[in-house]
């Protein structure tokens, strides 16, 4: 106890601060002691692969299920003390849509509203201004069930909002989404950050991660496997590099000759040499090449979360192999 | 406002979504009249003709609706079950419970709405199926305080018996599962109670299980209050029952409720 008490007195300007947290369904660890801190207004992004305890992490950090150990406190309030004092200044958006079907788009935002115990004025008020600010005042009247996956996951959104919450659960809130719904619900936490709003993200759309969020962790097996910006964990893995796909192994030899920096890979014909991307360093390597090689194809690789993310998420895999 | 006003509250915005959910799909509320309703006219018109002569010296001189109409009642509080457990896993496998669980309201109130919905509809389907009773010939001598008490029976019994559907549709994991969880009281039970025939009738292994099971008593106390006959220590019995039954369903739904939904 003492040690959360500490925690929970740390943490002005702290959102979220998390401290081993473990959890396991019937003998299997989902989550295996994760540390995480996050600031007040930051966007926190939880990226990993399927079944890494993303769904898991938010689930316990909204008070929706106990953890096996750990300890965390949630703006300000111990999560096991005071899940009351913390629900009351969360929103959580799940990953499956949690709308009432059988009450109108309007209907479940004041639902939210008397549930909030919001006087009965401001409830339509809020109401009216949400269904506007999500485009959805023109379907306000109709059954969720007419609406399409976009305009769901809006309302979602609009009903986690009613209440004002100063940190916000997304749990991939881009799944499942056509790419302009996807468009939309960017722009949408955009707005939220502006607002100063605290956003803790799941995603496994490593563009997302990237484009979002301020800081990412990444989390596979249960575990954080790198945390830090967009940039630094670009940073991590080796440059930029263009590769050289050769018709046979005589030209790979010449290719290998005349840029002697590249590494080859016989087996693929394939010749990696490092190289910044840009326009005049590509030609210089180019002229060195000359035209007497056979190049088949040839592609430039700047580094990406992608590149980030499977190099963590194998090396992993490799530590965890028998 | 205190905690305890806010949970009186919540219940009430839980149960007027209850009641919008049964106004815009009434289609369950329908046939939740429908099944009493069919067992009724089934009783009457077809089996009831030699089931009235066999009950000779245990019914005397009354016609077979009186003795029925009582056990239509019950079963018409039973069909409500399945109404609960469905819309209870509804909301459970969809997202909206774990909505509200991760909000600042009061558990037993998400849950209290359920109740509160099973309580009313329940008032209306039995008053429903009560009017068509009385147009097939049933005739209740009941007292004015015995009408009082025969509303009071179903109340009870209906609060119990939303707990334990809500229970059932908190513990199973789909909503056909919930749905299959409720023909025990739907059917089973009542029709091993005296609600049909007298216990008397029974082999003797139903005879025991009927006489020791809660419809019995329930069936019981209804009838004995509609017909103007002394209910004595049944009445009791019904309402101990009731509330055996509300506690081990409360109990149950809020520890599943507890655990959530994965």
């Amino acid at each position: 106890m003492v040690r959360m008490n500490a925690l929970t007195e740390n943490s002005t300007g702290t959102a979220i601060c998390v401290t081993g947290l473990r959890k396991t369904y019937g003998g299997q660890v989902v989550l295996d002691g994760i540390d995480l801190a996050i600031g007040e207004g930051e966007v926190f992004a939880l990226l990993g692969p399927n079944g890494a305890g993303k769904t898991t992490t938010v689930r316990i950090l909204s008070t929706l299920i106990p953890a096996d150990a750990g300890a965390a406190s949630v703006m300000g309030h111990d999560l096991r003390g005071e899940p009351g004092a913390v629900r009351a200044k969360i929103g959580v958006t799940g990953q499956f849509s949690a709308v009432d079907d059988m009450l109108t788009g309007e209907e479940n935002l004041l639902l939210i509203g008397r549930l909030l115990h919001l006087p009965a004025a401001e409830r339509r008020e809020r109401a009216a201004w949400l269904l506007d600010r999500f485009e959805l005042t023109e379907a306000a009247k109709r059954l969720p069930a007419t609406y399409s996956g976009g305009m769901r996951r809006r309302l979602d959104i609009a009903m986690t909002l009613m209440g004002r919450p100063r940190l916000i659960f997304l749990d991939e809130p881009t799944a499942g989404l056509d790419p302009r719904s996807r468009h939309t619900m960017w722009q949408i936490v955009g707005d939220l950050v502006a607002d100063g709003v605290t956003i803790f993200l799941t995603t496994q759309y490593l563009e997302e991660a990237d484009r979002l969020a301020d800081r990412i962790a990444v989390l596979n097996h249960g575990r954080i496997v790198a945390e830090g910006t967009p940039a630094e964990l670009k940073r991590r893995i080796s440059g930029a590099h263009i590769l050289l796909r050769l018709a046979d192994s005589a030209s790979l030899d010449a290719a290998a000759l005349a840029l002697p920096e590249g590494t080859r890979d016989d087996e693929e014909l394939v010749l990696r040499v490092p190289n910044d991307g840009g326009i005049r360093t590509l030609r210089a390597a180019l002229t060195r090449l000359g035209d007497g090689v056979a190049v088949e194809d040839l592609s430039i690789h700047t580094p990406d979360l992608d590149d980030v993310f499977f190099a963590l998420t194998s090396d992993q895999d490799k530590e965890l192999a028998p | 406002m205190t905690a305890l006003t806010f949970a009186a509250e919540d219940s009430l915005t839980m149960v007027g979504r209850e009641l919008k959910h049964t106004i815009r799909y009434p289609l369950m509320l329908i046939a939740s009249i429908m099944t009493p309703v069919v067992m009724l006219l089934l009783f009457v018109y077809i089996l009831g003709g030699p089931i009235g002569h066999g009950l000779g010296d245990a019914w005397r001189g009354a016609s077979y609706v009186d003795f029925l109409a009582p056990g239509i009642l019950m079963m018409t509080v039973a069909a409500g079950s399945s109404t609960t457990a469905i819309t209870v896993s509804t909301d459970m496998t969809g997202g909206i419970t774990d909505r509200f669980r991760a909000m600042a309201v009061s558990r037993a109130a998400v849950l209290a709405g359920h109740v509160g919905g099973y309580v009313l509809r329940t008032l209306l389907t039995c008053t429903v199926v009560t009017g068509v009773a009385l147009l097939v010939g049933f005739r209740p001598h009941a007292s004015v305080a015995g009408w009082f008490a025969v509303i009071g029976t179903i109340v009870a019994f209906s609060f119990a018996l939303a707990w334990l559907s809500v229970a059932l549709g908190l513990v199973t994991k789909t909503v056909a599962g919930a749905n299959s969880s409720t023909l025990p009281i739907l059917f089973l039970l009542p029709f091993l109670s005296s609600a049909f025939v007298p216990a008397s009738s029974m082999p003797a292994g139903v005879r025991w299980f009927s006489a020791h099971q809660p419809f019995t008593p329930v069936v019981e106390t209804l009838r004995g209050l509609l017909t103007g006959a002394p209910v004595g220590h049944t009445g009791y019995l019904a309402l101990a029952w009731c509330g055996g039954i509300a506690l081990t369903g409360y109990l149950l739904a809020r520890a599943a409720f507890r655990r959530g939904t994965r």
